[in-house]
């Protein structure tokens, strides 16, 4: 389970983007997770409840935000969602389907703060 | 008070994602190839890479290996008696290696370096799920399947074998025994990843190594330069 390396790099991702915002508090974080990125969803909110303890990002929810499969087909040229992660064929013509376009996403897309009371926001 | 949000967008592993373009840059520079070996646990992945490490030492290359492991020295014990230089990383529970990981190692080898080589194995931790998400600085990665795991594996794990350059089919001098499809297996993989290298391969009786060979072979840049 690599999920707790995962949510760790999140949370040091953005203790360290709140050297911008002193005092502010993290309300929540949203990740953009592709459908073939091997991550899962439950193991990820399991882990961030026990990875943030004790930091800005304690009271903090994570918002998940699946990135479906996309894939260019090189037979008809054109995009689209993979059918089925069982079965990288174009959606359009079921050509093979080796370049997949979207769908590896581990990102951090965003986070939403709330800024400290008596501090003048940069 | 005020709440806003605050744009980020930057990749989770991008760490790990820098430091393996940068390794894949030394790698490509030095001329070595890197190939990045992931398989679940008894697939015979440790036995395929010392028959491949002694095939590669009698022909007169200069092979070495990184082995990842959980705890023990046991695989890396086992590839020593290729006769090749083998270097264990332990990752002390962390279920797949990491570039990091790779660059320290690769840095405190002593009289290994990448530079002399024609080519670095990279034996993954036993896993077929955590490894797919971190960058090595491999150029190949080689998902490794077993006859006896079952014909739908790559269906279950579509994200390794997506991101694979070569399959290999381990045991097959017991396939007969244990019912395996060979068809339905290599229809499975190729429905994953279309067009992708499957070397069936037997570490017991030799079955399918000389291609397996003859593909490192070709792959292998300073190899190439030299003949
Ligand atoms: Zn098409």
């Amino acid at each position: 389970m690599h999920e707790l390396s995962i949510v760790t790099s999140v949370v040091e991702s953005v203790t360290e983007s709140l050297a911008n915002y002193p005092g502010a508090r993290v309300l929540q974080v949203r990740l953009r997770v592709g459908a073939l990125s091997a991550v899962i969803e439950d193991s990820l909110q399991f882990c961030y409840g026990i990875a943030i303890e004790g930091t800005p990002l304690a009271a903090s929810k994570l918002v998940v935000n699946t990135v479906p499969v996309t894939v260019h087909c090189q037979a008809c040229g054109r995009d689209g969602a993979l059918p089925s992660l069982q079965h990288f064929h174009c959606p359009h013509c079921d050509a093979p389907a080796t370049d997949v376009r979207t769908g590896r996403e581990l990102e951090i897309e965003s986070i939403e703060i709330e800024d400290a009371p008596e501090v003048v926001a940069p | 008070m005020t709440t806003r949000i605050v744009e980020l967008r930057q990749g989770i592993l991008k760490k790990n994602d820098e430091l393996a373009r940068q390794l894949r840059a030394r790698f490509e520079a030095a001329g070595v190839l890197v190939l990045n070996l992931v398989s679940s646990p008894g697939t015979g992945k440790t036995e395929f890479l010392q028959k491949t490490l002694t095939a590669l030492r009698q022909q007169g290359l200069r092979a070495a290996a990184l082995v990842g492991d959980l705890e023990t020295d046991n695989d890396a014990r086992r590839l020593a008696a290729s006769g090749v230089p083998v270097r264990q990383i332990n990752t002390h529970g962390i279920c797949h290696l990491e570039a990091e990981m790779v660059r320290t190692h690769l840095d405190t080898w002593d009289q290994t370096r990448p530079e002399d080589l024609d080519y670095l194995f990279i034996e993954n931790v036993g896993n077929l799920v955590c490894p797919s998400s971190y960058d090595l600085g491999e150029r190949i990665r080689v998902a490794l399947l077993s006859v006896t795991e079952g014909e739908d594996k790559p269906l279950k794990y579509p994200t390794l074998f997506n991101s694979a350059d070569a399959a290999i089919i381990t045991k097959i001098d017991i396939a007969e025994a244990v019912g395996f499809d060979r068809e339905a297996a290599i229809r499975n993989i190729r429905e994953i990843r279309p067009g992708i290298r499957i070397f069936e391969t037997s570490a017991k009786t030799g079955a399918g190594m000389p291609e397996w060979l003859d593909y490192l072979g070709k792959q292998c840049t300073k190899r190439l330069q030299r003949s």
